[in-house]
């Protein structure tokens, strides 16, 4: 029989056995998915529907003096033209909801249309509907708009300059002893983490090593563009239909953005072709509506490529400095770090995430950790599978990379040392419960690829390089409801959009709980006004926290079945059994479907359901082998092999684990070698394409080697850890400490392009 | 809305009248991967498409009495490289015709529609340039013929006047004892636009160099012929000592600019690099092996 070499290995550290979870059955999207018949936001066209765009800022930094829209109005086929005047005045008032719930209202409505100024490139200035797309593009070229240019502010080392052009004229600074800065700068908020003695440690120290990197902006690059459909009914109900990791965040967002009843507004999830964080928030869907509310039309809006890259929310570049203190025999004793990300022209960068990632693999009693979320004239940024963390260990593991190589400690014996474990210190959070970064160190330590002796070639500059990576998750709150059908198959109605093929790991947690096949599940991503509070899909929670509520929501249907067999059976409760899928007492027996047809002719529908808000996550570890070729004539890398092992907790649909890893590897991958945002020093963004914002292609990647280790983690039924965010986070770091293995050269800037690696090399010879 | 006219003329004279007639908003249409994708950016705005691939001489691959080759303006990147003829006589052309874009593209986009696009780093003008392409334009006043190191005149821009069009290309027929050679650096293995790109022809006599050409792409305002780089190898060895001696002076030739595709320290490493690696692929040639296509 021949090997399935798409198959990775599994390295359990448990005993449970399964009959569903861990399966490799056909996914419930598949077909449609294959087929084409997946609807997506842009398959939406309504009777009546008018096509809305959006005028962009050509300036990074400007006053706008003012906004003449007559010359668009009058052009036949336009219904309506709106500006920030648009928007109700959001006042003091702080957004809900989301990823990042508590900052003022006023930045994300300005972010929407600009209101007054212009913080960046592609920032939006007004929004047309007209009878088609292409009057809708000429009524753009007809509103007049004056500006007044200002000087840009591009980077955070700049933007924090005390003599720095201030981009937001009343942004005070929020200090981390609870305090606002008296005089207003770019920096809207400082932070500090700090544990143990810090001074104290490094005193200990034998070596000290400490180093400074910096990053370029990089996007999530989905694949399918954003778009949104709106239509304000005449009695205030407004329907949305669009592309988002989060319809309830969307539906919030509205309410927020519009000052509009939350019961007004139903917001439907389609399909989604990518997100990684990226659609964790509105851009054209409150547009849409105000358009709707005016015309009285259904209002269909979509991005190009351009727009996305330029006015969407990619991932900070910024600083990060590393200082790690150890002893001579490998032991930290200290460590110190300072994170700087952009946040782009408003508040709001994932600096804090950076800052509790950056030394969670290892146990550290002494650390200290600072950030600063910064505002240049770039667009606002958002979050990026396992957001900042990939900045902040990118720089620590190449730090203990450099560390390994100075004391000649093996770099896998020297993370086996100071690992974190269960029990141990975590930065601003409880301290760990059982985690699996031990295990996955040993897992890549007894890997093919590392046990390979790396094969050298004439004239090649070969090297292997490995990092480990953290991301803490979140939990947030999901709901489920499911629906007994009388042949036994239930309707599982749930509201995580589904990015990473989670209906089915959430059917799956579903069938193994009431003892039926995943195919007699049938799982709907469901609307707003359908089902119960589901936050974003992000944090890599939803196979965790939605597929707990799937797990509770089934044992809520097998009580009531329980119940319902009680009467029928005319027996205590209590004394039926559940084993199998089949309910006994007495010497009577029913399977599910059995039991489904006899409540049914009682009068009997059980309908299971759960909300539910955890919080033990777990967290969730990865170890990645890179190994590499270097041209050191043109700067050139080229990736070899790759190997990632990560801690899966228990993996529910192994294939979808499996692709994640490789997800997360390529993305990664891109991060490392090529992307990165280009900007003139006026602030134009130069590459918003994906001819020049250089993704990685198929080309690019050699097939990804995957081991999942399976450490259950204690807060979930099943032992789930969520699983599709830390795996971009050791990617850069591993390539760094492989192109360093190769060459003898430290990259200190993302990416690692070419041209950075050709002059890294001519500096060094 | 802009209403937009398409013209399909079946003669080199009908093209010329439709093109004066209406000036600069006109333009050929060949396979159209540039020139569609520039007007629905709005980089360009285009009135009057021009569909060449109505015009027999426009669609010709064919090989004259002298054994020179003649190569229609519009015809595709892939009948290059499915023509064992026309890949053995210029290798350095068909190198360009396979890493332009996606086979798919490769079935549209043609030679003279990358020439008369006139960028800076345009695949196939090195290659042409190497192997002493002429252009045969046409145009209301009759025909003329271009060198086509004397084209294109700035990025975007070339010898072309209103009325005119490049109806074909002749490229002379390689001496004995010749190969050739391109390659660009990408930053990708694919879908990328050349850093810097580098062509090379050698005429061999034994080991001996007797005539070489050189040619730099993305290095410059217009694809560059380094002509005092292939002078500097005529009498020398075919060796590395030599082909250093051209690379350098090719470095020295280039005069790239820092842009969002590469920078200037990192183009001039280039420039001597791909110049080395574009004359070790045309020696290969020459010498009966094939070049290996190292980036």
């Amino acid at each position: 029989m021949a090997v399935d070499t798409r198959v990775g290995q599994t390295i359990k550290h448990h005993d449970e056995e399964y009959k569903v979870i861990g399966t490799r059955p056909i996914r419930h999207d598949g077909l449609e998915k294959v087929t084409g018949e997946a609807r997506y936001g842009s398959d939406i066209n309504l009777p009546g529907q008018l096509h809305g765009k959006v005028l962009r800022s050509p300036h990074a930094h400007a006053r706008i003096v003012s906004i003449d829209t007559s010359r668009a109005e009058a052009l036949d086929g336009v219904r309506a033209v709106i500006t920030s005047a648009a928007f109700p005045d959001p006042g003091d008032k702080l957004t809900g909801g989301g990823e990042a719930p508590g900052l003022p209202l006023k930045f994300k409505s300005a972010n929407m249309l600009a209101r007054g100024k212009v913080h960046y490139h592609g920032h939006a200035i007004a929004a047309v509907a007209a009878a088609n797309p292409h009057v809708a593009a000429e009524a753009l070229k007809l509103i007049d708009v004056e500006y007044e240019v200002l000087d840009p502010v591009l980077e955070v080392w700049d933007a924090m300059k005390s003599d720095a052009p201030v981009i937001i004229e009343d942004l005070y600074t929020a200090r981390a002893d609870g305090t606002t800065a008296e005089e207003p700068s770019n920096v809207a908020a400082e932070m500090l983490y700090e544990v143990g003695d810090v001074d104290a440690g490094f005193a200990e120290a034998d070596l000290v090593v400490d180093r400074e990197f910096t990053f370029g902006v990089v996007h999530q690059g989905y694949i399918e563009t954003h778009n949104a459909t709106a239509h304000w009914l005449k009695d205030g109900h407004l329907h949305v239909w669009c592309s988002s990791q989060g319809a309830f965040t969307i539906r919030q967002e509205l309410a927020d953005l519009l000052d509009h009843p939350i019961t007004k507004i139903h917001v439907v999830p389609m399909e989604i072709g990518g997100g990684f964080g990226g659609k964790t928030t509105a851009y054209l869907e409150p547009l849409a509506a105000l358009l709707s509310r005016q015309t009285g039309h259904p209002i269909k809006m979509a991005m190009d490529r351009a727009d996305v890259l330029k006015a969407t929310g990619p991932t900070p570049g910024g600083y990060v400095r590393v200082k790690l203190g150890v002893t001579n025999d490998g032991m930290i004793t200290a460590g110190y770090a300072n994170l700087a990300f952009d946040a782009g022209g408003y508040p709001g960068s994932v600096v804090g995430a950076g800052c509790r990632c950056v030394f969670a693999p290892y146990n550290m009693p002494n650390a200290k950790v600072e950030g600063f979320d910064v505002v240049v004239n770039k667009p606002k940024t958002h979050a990026y599978r396992a957001p900042g963390a990939t900045h902040a260990e990118f720089a620590s593991e190449t730090v203990v990379d450099e560390i390994c190589r100075t004391l000649d400690i093996d770099p896998v014996e020297f993370r086996l040392k100071n690992s974190a474990k269960e029990g141990d210190w975590q930065l601003a959070m409880p301290p760990y419960p059982r985690i699996g970064h031990i295990e996955c160190m040993e897992a890549a330590r007894d890997s093919a690829q590392w046990q390979t002796p790396l094969e050298t070639a004439p004239g090649k500059k070969r090297g292997r390089g490995i990092a480990s990576g953290f991301w803490f998750n979140i939990g947030f709150t999901s709901s489920v409801t499911a629906k007994l059908n009388s042949d036994g198959s239930v309707t599982l109605l749930e509201g995580s959009t589904d990015i990473g093929g989670t209906r089915t790991s959430i059917a799956m947690q579903f069938a193994e709980t009431l003892g039926i096949s995943v195919e007699d599940v049938d799982p709907i991503v469901a609307d707003t006004d359908s089902v119960g509070q589901t936050d974003v899909t992000g944090g890599s929670r939803v196979t965790f926290a939605t597929g707990l509520a799937a797990h509770n929501a089934a044992n809520d249907m097998k009580d009531q079945i329980v119940e319902g067999l009680a009467d029928l059976w005319d027996v205590a409760a209590d004394s039926i059994s559940h084993a199998d899928g089949t309910f006994s007492a007495n010497g009577k027996s029913a399977t599910v479907g059995e039991a489904a047809g006899l409540l049914e002719e009682e009068g009997v529908f059980p309908i299971g359901k759960n909300t539910v808000t955890p919080t033990r996550e777990g967290g969730a570890f990865a170890v990645h082998i890179a190994d590499v070729e270097v041209d050191e004539e043109t700067g050139k890398v080229e990736v070899l092999r790759y190997t990632a092992v990560q801690d899966a907790g228990v993996a529910i649909y192994p294939p979808y684990v499996e692709g994640q890893m490789q997800g997360g590897v390529v993305q990664g991958v891109g991060w490392a070698l090529n992307e990165e945002y280009v900007y003139d020093d006026d602030g134009h963004l130069l590459n918003a394409s994906l001819l020049d914002y250089r993704m990685p292609t198929a080309l690019d990647v050699p097939n990804i080697e995957t081991i999942i280790v399976e450490v259950p983690n204690p807060g979930h039924p099943y032992g789930v850890r969520g699983v599709g965010e830390v795996p971009i986070v050791p990617p850069p770091a591993a390539m760094a400490n492989a192109i360093h293995d190769a060459t003898g050269v430290r990259m200190s800037h993302l990416p690692m392009s070419p041209a950075r690696v050709q002059a890294a090399l001519a500096a060094e010879a | 809305m802009r209403a937009i006219q398409y013209a399909a003329p079946s003669t080199v004279e009908d093209a010329v009248a439709i093109l004066a007639e209406h000036g600069s908003d006109a333009r050929m249409l060949a396979g159209g991967t540039d020139l569609i994708v520039q007007v629905r950016e709005d980089a360009r705005d285009t009135g009057v498409f021009v569909d060449a691939k109505k015009i027999p001489e426009l669609m010709d691959l064919s090989v004259n009495a002298d054994g020179s080759t003649t190569l229609g303006a519009a015809v595709p990147c892939h009948e290059l490289y499915n023509n064992a003829q026309f890949a053995a006589s210029y290798p350095a052309v068909v190198d360009a015709a396979r890493i332009i874009g996606s086979t798919g593209i490769q079935g549209r986009a043609s030679v003279g529609g990358n020439l008369c696009n006139s960028g800076p780093a345009g695949d196939t003008i090195p290659p042409l340039i190497v192997h002493s392409a002429v252009c045969n334009i046409a145009g209301p006043d009759g025909k003329r013929t271009v060198a086509v190191e004397d084209f294109c005149t700035a990025p975007g821009r070339n010898v072309l006047a209103d009325g005119e069009l490049l109806v074909s290309l002749t490229l002379p027929k390689p001496p004995a004892g010749s190969g050739s050679h391109y390659l660009r650096f990408i930053p990708r293995n694919e879908m990328d636009i050349a850093v810097v790109g580098a062509g090379a022809s050698l005429v061999l006599d034994g080991e001996s160099i007797t005539a070489a050409r050189i040619s730099l792409g993305a290095v410059a305002p217009t694809p560059l012929f380094v002509q005092a780089a292939g002078d500097a190898l005529i009498g020398l060895t075919a060796d590395e000592d030599s082909f250093a001696v051209a690379a350098d002076i090719a470095r020295d030739a280039a005069s790239p600019i820092d842009d969002m595709r590469g920078t200037i320290a990192h183009r001039k490493q280039l420039s001597y690099v791909l110049t080395q690696r574009a004359l070790r692929g045309a020696r290969a040639h020459a010498q009966g092996g094939s070049p290996t296509n190292g980036h």
